[in-house]
């Protein structure tokens, strides 16, 4: 009984994988989307903000306003953060800028100099255009550096009493590429569960090859089963590809370290189980072709950008914390950083492989119910 | 003591299919109302009605593709809900939709299928190496389905349906969409496959021709009833005339049917607007006595033809000669797939 039950179901993989090897294309271009998306994503992203436009409006011309201006154009040549435009106009500065000709306006302002010398708490003015607020927290920062290092000119005292704060990196510095490789697996496994589970199994319902299944001897679970575990194989395939992929390209040390990769395997295989569980649950009673394509996108956002693949949770306000605490790409995600990230082993990782478990159990469970083995 | 109880396998039942009162509704439609009828051991039966009278549901609730919503069906003695799964072991499917797998070849097209009955590797090599060589596929063994022709893959479909050795055979439309010579071609091998096997088969079409050729029996059925059922012979001996004249005119004055009505041998007139089909005993007596009124009332016979009573004329007969484009019940419940062929 087990194993003729076990003969139909190898017979229903044997089929998706021979048609798979025979026509690659689509599960290929399933792997090109997020590989794509990870190498603009990461550059876009990851890179520092430079050349921002800055005018400046001198109302002083005395020497401390000079050597100040002297430090500003120093650092717009070496860190190329900013670049400066002086005004004499600074009504023509602040036109400028509303304009958009200039991304922020440094005004010193005529008794500047005077207070310096005096000590009477000098101030200059930074205008920020903060629609872009990237830019502008990048020119704050900047701008701030400087002024600490133009105001300690005095000697510190022997003796200090401030508390200053030593910070230790724990792993060497990780690049915002190597940030977005965990949540681009992991969208590659979901891509493939989506054309896989959700496109080819649409579309091989509407043209009629599922009827001819319907009238063997298969029952519910080996249609079930055989199904799932054909689509989990291909998510397989897809999520390691990018694994090691992503690796070399993201610039992971030591890429093809076979235990991390083995390691990953094992994420791999429950991410994918989880989601192609998930895309079954979805589409167990849907027959329109158009469903799965329509919705592609939707599941797309509602499943990555909450799962913390592109910005940390903590960010995230409560109702969205609510999806990404259901979100199998949350579990998925976390686990690929443990593993890449960090180079922990699977108990660290413990927690996610269970709850990515006990979603297969929980979705196949709920389409094993709705599953009609019937037209 | 012992005793040995020898108990003789039950007899196989009278008939290959019992169908009584069977009946499936979509919400208030119902596309089978009560049907009722059985088809005997090596029969080729044919199920023939017009465009949605309810054949394919009729098939797809015989092969537990659809669940039947009253009345109760056997196959070889299995009932079709409760015994499903033995009916599936028993019967080979066609349906209407072309379900071999494109990118596949042939032979790995039969032998997912064989494997998906269980049947063993040495048997299953044997098996598909004779099917393809009866339906004359063997030298295209190897190659993918996309390159078949559409008579090729339905021969295909034939030699995997009869893979795992069925007794009965259902069939739904299997020649729509060929063209002539693969339609003939399909005909010849299902004859030559059923000579060759002990096999009922039960086949839908629209082809009236094939159907008076190659079916011992013949159900009509309209609105999800049966409106008729005997053998093609005996189904136009039924039907008044024995030849059909079928005429139109220019113009006609009124009392023109009853006058057509009055003529030599004829045993009934319907009319379609200016055509008029008139079933006789005597098609030449009544063609004469036509041309004379017609002549005399001075009107003018555009057109005429006079031929022997045909299946096509029991099937007007019996169903009618109104379109059937009316809506029916929601496709998604009787057929989710949208895509065929």
């Amino acid at each position: 009984m087990l194993k003729n039950s076990l003969h139909r179901i190898g017979a229903i993989i044997e089929r998706d994988l021979r048609r798979f090897r025979r026509s690659p294309t689509l599960m290929i271009v399933s792997m090109v989307m997020p590989l794509v998306q990870l190498v603009i994503l990461g550059y876009a992203f990851g890179g520092k903000i430079k050349h921002v436009e800055v005018g400046v409006v001198d109302q002083d011309h005395r020497v401390p306003a000079i050597q100040l201006k002297e430090m500003f154009n120093a650092v717009a040549a070496n860190a190329q953060t900013f670049d400066t435009t002086s005004y004499s106009d600074e009504g023509k500065a602040l036109a400028d800028l509303r304009n958009g000709s200039i991304n922020a306006l440094l005004v010193i302002p005529p008794e500047f100099s005077r207070k310096v010398q005096a000590g009477m708490n000098p101030r200059i003015a930074l205008v920020e255009d903060n629609t872009d607020q990237f830019s502008s927290s990048a020119l704050s920062a900047s701008f701030t550096e400087l002024l600490t290092a133009y105001n300690g000119k005095a000697l510190p005292p022997r003796i200090s009493n401030a508390v200053n704060l030593s910070v230790v990196e724990v792993y060497p510095y990780v690049p915002y590429i190597q940030y977005l490789l965990p949540g681009t697996i992991t969208l590659a496994i979901f891509v493939s569960a989506m054309i896989g589970g959700g496109i080819i199994f649409i579309d091989d319902k509407a043209r009629g090859l599922h009827e001819g299944y319907l009238t063997t001897p298969l029952t519910k679970f080996d249609l079930i089963l055989g199904f799932n575990l054909a689509g989990a194989i291909k998510a397989v395939l897809s999520g390691l590809v990018l694994a090691t992929l992503g690796s070399v390209i993201a610039g992971i040390p030591d890429p093809l370290n076979a235990l991390r990769l083995l390691r990953m395997l094992v994420l791999v295989a429950f991410t994918a189980l989880a989601l192609i569980s998930m895309m079954f649950l979805i589409m167990v009673r849907v027959s329109d072709p158009l469903v799965p394509r329509a919705i592609f996108g939707v599941l797309n956002t509602v499943l990555f950008f909450p799962s913390g693949a592109v910005y940390p949770i903590n960010a995230f306000p409560p109702w969205m914390k609510v999806i990404t605490t259901i979100d199998p790409f949350t579990y998925a995600v976390h686990g690929f950083k443990s593993l890449i990230l960090k180079n922990t082993g699977l108990m660290a990782i413990g927690s996610d492989l269970l709850f990515l478990a006990l979603f297969t159990f929980i979705a196949m469970a709920a389409a094993t119910m709705l599953f009609k083995r019937t037209l | 003591m012992t005793s040995a109880v020898h108990t003789a396998p039950p007899p196989p039942p009278e008939f290959a299919v019992e169908v009584d009162n069977l009946t499936k509704c979509f919400g208030d439609f119902c596309a089978v109302d009560n049907l009722s009828f059985t088809v005997k051991h090596g029969e080729v039966f044919g199920l023939l009605g017009p465009n949605g009278a309810g054949k394919s549901t009729v098939i797809r609730m015989l092969t537990t593709l659809v669940l039947p919503t009253s009345g109760r069906a056997a196959i070889i003695g299995h009932d079709i809900v409760r015994g499903a799964n033995d009916v599936r072991q028993a019967i080979g499917v066609i349906p209407q939709a072309m379900t071999s797998d494109m990118d596949l070849s042939a032979w790995e097209n039969m032998n997912i299928f064989a494997k998906l009955y269980g049947i063993p590797r040495e048997k299953r090599r044997k098996v598909i190496k004779r099917l393809l060589e009866e339906v004359d596929l063997t030298q295209w063994a190897d190659k993918p389905v996309k390159m078949f022709s559409g008579g090729m893959r339905r021969r295909l479909e034939i030699a995997r349906g009869l893979v795992h050795e069925p007794k009965i055979f259902f069939l739904d439309e299997p020649t729509t969409g060929l063209d002539p010579v693969s339609r003939v071609m399909v005909w010849e091998m299902l004859t030559a496959l059923k000579q060759e096997r002990d096999l009922t088969i039960i086949v839908t079409t629209h082809y009236m021709d094939e159907a008076d050729s190659l079916c011992d029996r013949i159900a009509i059925v309209d609105h999800g009833k049966l409106v008729a059922l005997d053998s093609p012979l005996t189904l136009k001996a039924s039907i008044p005339g024995k030849n059909v004249i079928e005429v139109s005119f220019a113009g006609i004055p009124d009392g023109w049917q009853q006058l057509l009505e009055s003529l030599p041998e004829v045993a009934e007139v319907k009319a379609e607007g200016l055509v008029f089909r008139i079933a006789t005993h005597n098609g030449p007596k009544t063609t004469v006595a036509l041309m004379d009124a017609a002549r005399e009332a001075e009107v003018s016979v555009t057109s005429l033809s006079v031929q022997s009573t045909t299946l096509d004329d029991v099937f007007v007969h019996y169903t009618g000669r109104q379109l059937r484009d009316t809506l029916q019940a929601p496709s998604a419940k009787e057929s989710p797939f949208i895509m065929r062929r």
